[in-house]
């Protein structure tokens, strides 16, 4: 074995037994994507797929860290080990970053049963690192139940963690706007549960009843006053579009853990109810978007190696001079990696 | 990837309840191009050791004011080397006499930043002191 592959091997077995400095090392690797990490992502994957992958999201301010050190003395209390993935932004113009979703979630210094690590999004723009779902994967392989992402502070479409998560919380602060918010596109739509955090302010209740209203009302035609062959055809449309999902609503005063339980036994139904065919589709599409990240990674890869760099460098600047178009750029490039003829 | 960002903890140990010196420290060293993690007032050393372990940073910064640095920083640094990360550089800044500086040296903290030490000062100081990545 090459000299990354025994440290990797060393770094995830020791990660898996318990040794949380192995963990923490293997973690920063795999934020660095170094060859490390790579080699034991291969190693720990075969084993991963147990924890509940919870994603947290919301507008910055509505209480999702709160809620995150809710959400782990509520599982302590049943006895689940929990990892917290809490991502914040990076700047765009230093690269630095201030991380402190930690300053909400101190009280488990000497439990082992709780890690916590913030992680800056690095340029990545989906609300979370790029690195955030080989995170998680690791955490899942470290044994934890529960891992929690918690997104930076998102706004309407900052949608990713739902491609990551086997279930996805959406917050929502009380009077954050009005039943329009509610019915546009983006975030709320792939809520799994939305939860109206800050429950002691005036206006939780209305909230929660708006959302409620809004979020529950179903797209499909009314198929009992229609004839049966309109009702079939419609039915089968029906069938190949993409239902909309019916989150529950819930509030919650993560400061004094007001309605935290029903939130836990309300992912747990969740994810119960998920081992059918939605599930998997959610898997599915979180596998894909793995695959196809590395995949454009290593294309780039390879068109910026050594060999094939000056000949992309050329074509690049062929289309920023408006010499080539970005199309054919595109086709030229794929030719160039089969060598010759391109399956179009 | 070499150029990967340097990770610092902010910590305050203690109990004194001002932290407008750690958040404008915390800021600026962002504003350097590092990611700094900041955990608030009313740390305990073992707050501070589990958080520099989980998070793996590269340094810790302790800010403190209280007087209380003689008891609490070497038993931070003595919890650090505890759970192996005795690589980590470990730095101090605030009330701190400067009679009490060789000992806390002694104890493990790499530097002592006083009042009037600038952000590019200590950013400086963290770039040339800092245990190399690992490949």
């Amino acid at each position: 074995m090459s000299e990354v592959g025994i440290r990797a091997a060393e770094l995830a077995d020791a990660a898996v037994a318990g040794d949380r400095r192995a963990l923490a090392r293997l973690l920063t690797a795999v934020e660095n994507r170094t060859a490390i990490a790579e080699a034991a992502l291969r190693r720990l994957y075969p084993s991963t797929g147990r924890a509940h992958l919870v994603g947290i999201t919301g507008a910055p301010g509505a209480g999702k860290s709160t809620l995150v050190a809710a959400l782990i003395a509520e599982a302590r209390l049943v006895g689940r080990a929990v990892a917290v993935v809490a991502v914040d932004p990076s700047s765009p113009i230093t690269g630095g970053a201030l991380l402190g979703d930690r300053v909400r979630m101190q009280a488990y210094a000497s439990d082992d049963g709780v890690f916590i690590r913030s992680m800056a999004s690095r340029g990545h723009a989906g609300g979370l690192a790029a690195t955030s779902t080989s995170a998680a994967t690791v955490l899942d392989a470290a044994g934890f139940d529960l891992v929690l992402l918690e997104t930076v502070g998102t706004g309407q479409s900052e949608v990713e963690v739902a491609a990551t998560a086997d279930t996805t919380v959406v917050l929502e602060a009380p009077d954050m706007g009005d039943e329009v918010q509610a019915i546009k596109a983006g975030l709320l739509e792939v809520a799994d549960i939305v939860v109206v955090n800050k429950g002691d302010r005036p206006g939780a209740q209305r909230t929660a009843a708006q959302l409620r209203a809004m979020l529950t009302v179903t797209a499909s035609p009314r198929l009992a006053t229609a004839s049966p062959r309109v009702a079939s055809a419609a039915r089968d449309q029906a069938a190949d579009k993409p239902r909309p999902k019916r989150p529950e609503v819930l509030i919650t005063t993560a400061t004094t853990g007001e309605g935290v339980p029903a939130l836990l036994a309300a992912l747990d139904r969740h994810r119960a109810a998920g081992r059918d065919g939605l599930a998997a589709a959610a898997r599915l599409a979180r596998a894909e978007a793995q695959v196809w990240a590395i995949v454009s990674e290593r294309l780039r890869g390879r068109f910026h190696g050594a060999a094939a760099g000056p000949a992309t460098e050329s074509t690049l600047r062929a289309v920023a001079e408006h010499r080539l178009d970005p199309y054919t750029a595109a086709d030229r490039l794929l030719e160039s990696l089969t060598g010759g003829r391109s399956p179009a | 990837m070499s150029d990967r960002p340097i990770k610092i903890l902010i910590a305050k140990p203690g109990l004194d309840g001002h932290d407008r010196g750690a958040k404008v420290l915390a800021r600026g060293l962002r504003d350097e191009g590092f990611e700094v993690v900041y955990t608030g007032l009313r740390q305990t050393p073992e707050m501070i050791a589990t958080a520099a372990l989980q998070e793996d940073v590269d340094v810790v910064g302790l800010s403190i004011l209280s007087g209380a640095h003689m008891t609490l920083l070497p038993k931070v640094t003595r919890l650090l080397r505890e759970r192996g990360l005795d690589d980590v550089l470990v730095t101090a800044g605030g009330i701190i006499p400067d009679d009490d500086i060789p000992a806390l040296q002694e104890a493990g903290v790499a530097a002592v930043f006083g009042p009037g030490t600038t952000i590019a000062e200590v950013a400086a100081y963290i770039r040339s002191h800092v245990r190399p990545p690992e490949a």
